[in-house]
């Protein structure tokens, strides 16, 4: 094993001895971190959760188009070439016959509907493209609105762009929430590590006179602030999944309600590395900072 | 091998400790620091242990010009001098061994080595069966040469000791001595800062004295 691996895995151990020898106060900082991050990551599975609702919800990417009533079979045949054509996804053709017979069968309409000397619904598509993007429906909605014999396309695309505005905003609000945390997890690593190294003052001096290099010296801090953070990021991943358990069945419930077989999804492991790897760099940074100011003043 | 010619040392607020200071040691000498409290001789181990920078002159350790060296050659520098402090610097949250370990820990020896080469310096010094104490547990002689051990178990080519019988009984003070002259019968340089004549009477070393930071005639 070459120096500089030996030297780096002497300086972890030592790190994880410091973590070790005030379990206390180790316990404190990984709960402080853990709670940090917490609050923007559980900002961040919720809106994921809510756009995995958003795509679920029923109608929301089906786009109605309705023919002229005295649309001839040629007529409806190209509109159907066009979708097969142009949009990628599921359509069917539902006839205005068939629309009748489900009108009918509503509860209260079947003597409407008898009292009407004709039928006047249209033929009708109703089509579910794969991506269901605000942009891209409202681009169907045009191209679709264009085409002959076509009376009237139907999008509740003004839902869907509230819906997108409101997760974009959110986005952005979790953004800043996360960048105020990242500050204050930094800052939370920045003072526990700054502790440390007043509370080694003597062995770092002794180590300088006799030829310990900085690098030496900052090695086990950095270290000890990344393992913190990397700690404090799988806590915060435990509590947010806990939550979710708690929450799922009633979530559960009330999205059975209203017809939706809607469920919570739990943290995958990458977003638990993920967690862990930005509370690492996070508390490396804060550790680089703290050490530097303390060996700073020392000298 | 060091040399210094008008080596000079001045404080903040003016005070010069060391004033166009010139000697040379050779390599294997070993040599008193004498003086007055006051004179000079913690001042110029600390120069000659790149502890303090020269304010002006030249000083020369082991073929290196310490006025000039850039910061992070100095711990580089550091490993080839044994430094032994009057008040020891030893580490009270860990064993003698550990104390002994810390110099290889920052060379980066494996640790097999490491253990085996502090251990022979603590037996070198006789502390071998001290080896787990806590420094806090042992006396002053002890703790001095266990400084000792520290001090040489780089194999320095210069050890570097400032005042290191100060508080010491006369026969714990012989034995740090008779330490030294053994370091130096290996042709290890040693330089030893004291304001005690008695340390020096029955050897035969090398005698600088100095007076209000120069050397005494």
């Amino acid at each position: 094993m070459n120096t500089w691996l030996r030297q780096h895995l002497a300086a972890f151990r030592r790190a994880l001895r410091r973590l070790w020898a005030a379990p206390l106060n180790t316990l404190l900082s990984l709960l402080v971190i853990g709670i940090t991050m917490t609050l923007p990551a559980a900002g961040y599975v919720f809106l994921d959760n809510l756009k995995t609702l958003g795509k679920s919800a029923a109608g929301v990417q089906q786009i109605s188009i309705f023919m002229q009533t005295g649309a001839s079979a040629d007529v409806v045949k190209g509109v159907e070439q066009h979708l097969e054509d142009k949009v990628p996804g599921q359509w069917h053709f539902v006839p205005r016959e068939t629309a009748l017979n489900r009108l009918k069968s509503t509860e209260g309409m079947a003597e409407i509907v008898a009292s009407l000397p004709r039928n006047p619904l249209p033929d009708a598509f109703i089509v579910e493209p794969r991506d269901a993007s605000p942009e891209t429906l409202e681009a169907l909605r045009e191209s679709f609105a264009s085409q002959p014999g076509v009376a009237h396309v139907q999008l509740d695309s003004a839902w869907i762009k509230r819906f997108d505005a409101f997760l974009r905003l959110g986005k952005l609000a979790v953004s800043l929430l996360a960048a105020i945390f990242a500050a204050g997890l930094t800052a939370v690593t920045f003072n526990t590590i700054r502790l440390q190294v007043l509370a080694q003052a003597d062995e770092i001096q002794v180590a300088r006179l006799i030829g310990a290099t900085d690098a030496f010296i900052r090695r086990p801090f950095y270290y000890s602030g990344a393992l913190q953070g990397a700690l404090g990021g799988l806590a915060a991943g435990l509590i947010i999944s806990l939550g979710i358990r708690a929450l799922a069945t009633p979530v559960a419930e009330l999205a059975s309600l209203y017809g939706s077989a809607f469920a919570l999804q739990g943290l995958s492991p990458q977003f638990f590395a993920l967690l862990a790897g930005i509370g690492a760099g996070l508390g490396w940074l804060g550790a680089q900072l703290s050490v530097s100011m303390a060996l700073h003043q020392m000298e | 091998m060091i040399v210094c010619s008008g080596l000079t040392k001045r404080y903040p607020g003016g005070y010069e400790a060391i004033k166009n200071l010139g000697f040379e040691i050779a390599g294997g000498d070993m040599v008193f620091i004498t003086g007055h409290s006051g004179a000079g001789k913690t001042t110029l181990l600390k120069l000659l242990g790149a502890i303090e920078r020269p304010t002006s002159g030249s000083l020369i350790v082991n073929g290196q010009n310490l006025t000039a060296l850039r910061k992070a050659a100095l711990p580089y520098l550091r490993r080839n001098l044994g430094l032994i402090f009057q008040d020891q610097k030893l580490l009270f949250d860990r064993s003698a061994l550990d104390n002994v370990l810390l110099p290889l820990e920052i060379i980066g020896l494996p640790p097999r080595e490491a253990q085996r080469r502090a251990r022979a310096a603590l037996d070198k010094v006789g502390l071998l069966e001290r080896e787990k104490a806590n420094p806090i547990a042992l006396s002053g002689g002890e703790q001095q040469r266990l400084a000792i051990a520290r001090a040489v178990v780089n194999r320095p080519t210069i050890l570097l000791a400032d005042e290191p019988t100060t508080n010491l009984d006369p026969d714990s003070a012989r034995q740090v001595f008779d330490l030294f002259a053994a370091f130096n019968q290996v042709r290890v340089t040693v330089i030893i800062a004291t304001h005690a004549p008695h340390d020096i009477s029955g050897r035969k070393p090398r005698l600088i004295t100095l007076d209000h930071g120069r050397i005494a005639p």
